[in-house]
């Protein structure tokens, strides 16, 4: 799904990603770990086609990114869903527009997808914010929403860059679960966290494996979590 | 309906799903179709000059170009004799379809507006005057005049072609000038159309990216602004169309004073023409915006 060979990224000044050898096969699950500033956001970005890497190549479906057209990327991008860490919605559209913003940019009519809108948004809560402009909503349900905009296409692949950084332990444990069922239809997930607890959490129900960023490189944390 | 035109209205008719993307971009767009119509107000005054100096040009050179006269000035005994040399030469030259001597009553019509009625006519010793009309081909002017010099050494050929030409050339060079401010109008246009197209994504490149973020192609996102630039590039061109033709049919009408000036219209069929610079204006919109979005679009990732 996606293969990133020895791969090294800088913002222009010295490497802060360099030799990283990753594979992320079918249907599995792994939360990316690390200090603030390590590079976890970069190593996603990386992997969903927003950052080139500056050595190495990164492999999406089988396709190297260097090689891809504008059009191929935005291709790529509705088959992974990702939840960015700054959620990225359109401040003049409601909330479940700003859902329904993938199938729309696809072509596909939303009228179509009411009941799934509606079953999506009751399952992350917001059914009653519908109509509420992204300003309007805390940062808690903003993620819900950035989560509920990220699987409406129900993409092959999740990216989750904090998706739980601002909501209480209860709604974290429902973000988890719907991740875990997400996986267990045979999504590839892939999670950014600081929090431990919800690693834990996550091992009981699934074979997650944890990638922990360490001196710019990415090592397999072992089963100490 | 050309599959053009068809584009044009799908695209302005719009789907309104997509049309909510792009935020209302208030005084950017206010702009474009403010200055669309004033645009389009220009062009229906320079196609207007253009049609009609055209119209006087081809009068001119027509109405003008078919008739001659010879002027016969000579003493009162030669009169007769070299009026009928005169008639003899031209009813020999390849060229003239007909030469008529006018009579006293058209000589003194003639003269009526410079002199008053009362001009005791048969007392002055006035040229005689003789009308031609000339063929399609046309007469040669210069060898008529050499001939007539021969036969009838008191004629004088007056073509009008020394007053003429140049006016006709004015005529011609003023239609020419008409179509090129017409062109350069639509080249403004698109220039503004680009400027503000600009101006427009440079304020959206958050939307931009998020809307490339969640997958949209190029062509889905600028499709979004073409959309929004050239249907307002057609209401401004539409108002500012309408507005134009209004003030060019209020001008004064051309029979009241029969001048250049008041020529300045439209005539018959004629008024169908500016109804295109609307669809025209659209075109220019729709390729201007495409062009900036597209330029702009590759610069984001
Ligand atoms: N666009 C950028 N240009 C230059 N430097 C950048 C850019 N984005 C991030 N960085 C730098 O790269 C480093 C890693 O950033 P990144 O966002 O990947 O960290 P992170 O691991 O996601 O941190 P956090 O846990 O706080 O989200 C930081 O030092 C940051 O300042
Ligand atoms: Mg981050």
């Amino acid at each position: 799904m996606i293969e990133l060979d020895k791969v090294a990224h800088s913002y222009g000044g010295g490497e802060l990603l360099s030799d990283i050898t990753l594979r992320l096969a079918h249907g599995s699950f792994h939360f990316l770990t690390g200090p603030s500033g390590a590079g976890k956001t970069t190593l996603l970005k990386l992997c969903y086609g927003d950052l080139m890497p500056s050595a190495g190549h990164v492999r999406l479906f089988e396709q190297d990114v260097r090689n891809m057209s504008r059009d191929e990327v935005a291709r790529i991008r509705r088959r992974i869903g990702v939840v960015h860490q700054d959620c990225q919605f359109l401040d003049h559209l409601s909330l479940a527009e700003n859902v329904m913003l993938p199938l729309v940019v696809a072509g596909k009519d939303p009228a179509e997808e009411e009941q799934n809108l509606a079953d999506l948004l009751g399952w992350v809560g917001l059914a009653k914010q519908a109509h509420s402009l992204p300003p309007e909503l805390s940062g808690g349900e903003r993620q819900r929403a950035a989560l509920a905009r990220a699987v409406i296409m129900s993409p092959d692949v999740i990216i989750a860059d904090e998706p739980t950084g601002n909501v209480d332990w209860d709604m974290s444990l429902r973000i988890l679960q719907l991740l875990v069922e997400l996986n267990k239809m045979g999504k590839t997930i892939l999670i950014a966290t600081h929090d431990l607890n919800l690693i834990r959490a996550a091992k009981a129900q699934v074979a997650a494996r944890v990638l922990r960023i360490k001196d710019r490189r990415v090592q397999l944390a072992g089963a100490d979590l | 309906m050309n599959p053009f035109f068809s584009r044009i209205m799908a695209l302005t008719a719009g789907d309104r799903q997509a049309d909510r993307v792009v935020p209302p971009t208030g005084f950017t767009v206010k702009l474009t179709v403010f200055t669309s119509a004033a645009m389009a107000f220009l062009a229906v005054f320079a196609l207007a000059l253009s049609m009609a100096t055209g119209r006087l040009a081809d009068r001119w050179s027509d109405a003008l170009a078919r008739t001659a006269t010879v002027r016969i000035s000579a003493p009162e005994g030669q009169m007769q004799a070299q009026t009928d040399a005169v008639l003899n030469v031209l009813s020999t030259t390849p060229g003239v379809s007909e030469a008529r001597v006018l009579t006293d009553e058209e000589q003194r019509a003639l003269l009526t507006p410079w002199f008053g009625p009362d001009l005791p006519i048969d007392s002055l010793p006035l040229p005689q005057l003789i009308e031609l009309t000339e063929d399609s081909n046309g007469y040669d002017a210069e060898g008529l005049r050499l001939r007539l010099s021969a036969e009838a050494p008191g004629a004088v050929l007056d073509d009008h072609t020394r007053w003429r030409r140049p006016l006709v050339r004015a005529a011609g060079r003023l239609r020419t000038l008409g179509w090129i401010s017409i062109l350069l109008i639509g080249l403004t246009t698109a220039a503004m159309i680009t400027l503000s197209a600009n101006a427009a994504l440079a304020a959206n490149a958050k939307l931009i990216r998020v809307l490339r973020l969640v997958g949209a192609r190029d062509v889905y996102i600028a499709r979004a602004f073409v959309r929004r630039f050239t249907g307002r590039a057609l209401q401004g061109a539409a108002v500012g169309t309408i507005c134009g033709m209004i003030a060019v049919a209020l001008l004064p009408g051309e029979d009241s004073a029969g001048g250049f000036l008041t020529g300045l219209g439209f005539k018959g069929f004629g008024w169908i023409i500016p109804l295109f610079i609307p669809p025209l204006a659209g075109f220019v919109a729709f390729w201007a915006t495409r062009a900036a979005a597209l330029r702009v679009l590759k610069e984001i990732n």
